[in-house]
């Protein structure tokens, strides 16, 4: 088997005295969807911000295609292809979707200040070819009733797909997704989810999310790890992690294990049904 | 032919407050602080491009102290972000204004023991000269200062709409967290964003030497710059620009048409239009902020 794109290997991340990841190996194959679930706290948002690095952890390494990643600094993760997207959205308030999908383009422009100003003809090239580009992100999602619309006149769900179309025009091997879903209707998750899987399937992406819809996640992805105070409770298919018993208890607490066990069964049919 | 000529007059200044202003406007954006040492920046400028030009210091070409002095200047802007702004990052606002303040002060104590605390006069080649167009007597440096300011802002609007690193610092100055996941690096843009306004410092310094002379505390004039940017919306570089228009018009209209025994109407009349802009148009004339949706 090939090497992992993604190899986290005993990451660990402590806040002063609290342990946010501890001591948490885990990596992602090539073109599949991973996805990170547990309670809130658990450190599934540090995971996310430990690959983009905005912490540095106290011990562990992280490699991502075969190089260190630890050693670049965040401005420096997306020219190796990693992309991502924020759980509360950030994205260019007072800019338009087509430019706000454009600065996605950023690590790709490789045009010198003049020939920019004076709009040469390489310059010009080059514009169109980003524009193709940002076009296709926009035919994909959907986007073009929004096309020349300001961010911060746009509800909810279209920012979230803006923010999504902004990641995908970066072009990246591997998507971060930070709770694709949360604030999302019923009809707008099931979109989520069709685009989720065309990401991988059509266009080739690695996909890892955290989420806590399990509807979606098992609905989507290869496999999930489940993680409780910074620490993995099991790794495996949808199906497997969610019968888990360390899962169980980690989402309805120790006491009635009976009750449990009926749960256990509702889940399971649950996550047949999606 | 009274009022052609003060209008002209009137735009040659506004066009030196629109490119402090512009300045103001420029930090502002890009780290949300205010730099109230912008004032004391363009007389820095305007000191350093009459070190390299008069004669009895380094006696070099004009134009070209210009060009060494937007040089000179854009570094000091570089460095003083990177050296000491950077470091204070996470401080809150008030004690990066605080600090701003604390600059315009030692830079004028430095501009008085380096040149001089008296007025000192620019030696440029058009000093005194004068076009006769109709009936009207134009200082060829009020031309200069109105063509350079329409170039100035024309190579500002390229740079901000075409080049990467100037939709860089657009997309830096809205969301730092998103810029750097686009893979901008945020820290060194800021710096550049303090190099540029340097730089537009320079020249509006430069500008404002011409029409006279220059002594430490002209930075003082920063104060009425900052009611343009205010005038102007304090994040729109086009209400800078405007803002300092209508402020360098107004005091010479207000000061000629004012009611006799009322001419130093004049000199609160920039401060009077804030105040009634800020009455009307709470977010400036060139508002970007939107009402907060409910």
């Amino acid at each position: 088997m090939s090497a992992p794109l993604l190899d986290i290997k005993n990451a660990t991340q402590r806040f002063g005295g609290v342990v946010a990841v501890n001591d948490v190996t885990m990596h992602v194959n090539e073109g599949e969807v991973f996805a990170l679930v547990g309670p809130n706290g658990a450190g599934k948002s540090t995971v996310f911000n430990l690959l983009s690095r905005f912490y540095t952890p106290a011990a562990g390494s992280i490699q991502f295609n075969g190089q260190d990643l630890l050693k670049l600094s965040s401005d420096e993760v997306p020219s190796l292809g990693i992309a991502r997207t924020f759980q509360n959205i950030e994205l260019f308030e007072q800019a338009t979707v087509l430019q706000n999908l454009l600065v996605g383009r950023h690590r790709h422009r490789k045009t010198n200040v003049l020939s920019e100003i004076f709009f040469t003809p390489s310059a010009r090239n080059q514009e169109r070819e980003h524009r193709h580009a940002v076009e296709e992100v926009i035919d994909f999602l959907d986007l073009q009733a929004y096309r020349d619309k300001m961010i911060s006149g746009l509800p909810y769900g279209v920012r979230k797909v803006v923010e999504l179309g902004r990641a995908l025009a970066t072009q990246p091997k591997l998507l971060l997704l930070d709770e694709p879903a949360s604030g999302l209707s019923v009809e707008e998750t099931q979109d989520m989810a069709f685009w989720i899987e065309d990401i991988q399937k059509q266009m080739g992406i690695t996909v890892l999310m955290v989420e806590h819809d399990m509807g979606l996640v098992s609905a989507v992805s290869n496999r999930v790890m489940a993680l409780a105070d910074g620490k993995e409770l099991a790794t495996g298919t949808p199906a497997e992690v969610q019968s888990h018993p360390a899962v169980i208890e980690a989402y309805l607490g120790t006491s009635g294990i009976q009750k449990g066990g009926k749960t256990d069964k509702k889940k399971k049919s649950k996550g047949a049904a999606a | 032919m009274d009022f052609i000529q003060l209008v002209i007059s009137g735009l040659a200044n506004g066009c030196v407050y629109g490119l402090i202003a512009l300045g103001f406007v420029l930090i502002y954006k890009a780290t949300e602080a205010v730099n109230f040492a912008q004032g004391d920046f363009m007389m820095i400028g305007a000191f350093v491009c009459l070190g390299f030009t008069n004669s009895e210091f380094l006696g070099l070409n004009f134009w070209l102290s210009i060009v060494l002095a937007m040089g000179v200047m854009a570094v000091l802007g570089y460095l003083f972000d990177w050296g000491i702004l950077r470091h204070m990052s996470g401080q809150s606002q008030t004690s990066i204004v605080i600090l701003t303040i604390a600059v315009g002060f030692v830079l004028r104590f430095v501009a008085g023991s380096v040149w001089s605390h008296e007025p000192v006069s620019l030696e440029t080649p058009f000093a005194g000269e004068y076009v006769r167009a109709g009936g009207l007597v134009l200082g060829v440096n009020e031309i200069l200062i109105i063509v350079v300011t329409v170039l100035l802002t024309l190579g500002l609007y390229l740079f901000f709409s075409r080049t990467k690193l100037g939709v860089a610092m657009q997309a830096a100055s809205q969301n730092q967290l998103a810029a750097y996941y686009m893979g901008i690096p945020v820290k060194r843009i800021q710096s550049m964003v303090w190099a540029l306004s340097g730089m537009v410092a320079a020249v509006a310094g430069v500008l404002f030497a011409s029409k006279g002379a220059i002594d430490p505390s002209s930075g003082l004039l920063g104060i009425k710059a900052f009611a343009a940017a205010a005038i102007g919306g304090f994040g729109s570089l086009p209400g800078a620009l405007v803002g300092g228009l209508i402020i360098g018009l107004i005091e010479p209209l207000s000061a000629r048409y004012a009611p006799d025994g009322f001419a130093g109407i004049a000199r609160i009349a920039p401060y009077a239009i804030l105040i009634i802009v800020l009455i009307f148009r709470p977010g400036g004339l060139f508002s970007q902020t939107q009402k907060k949706k409910v």
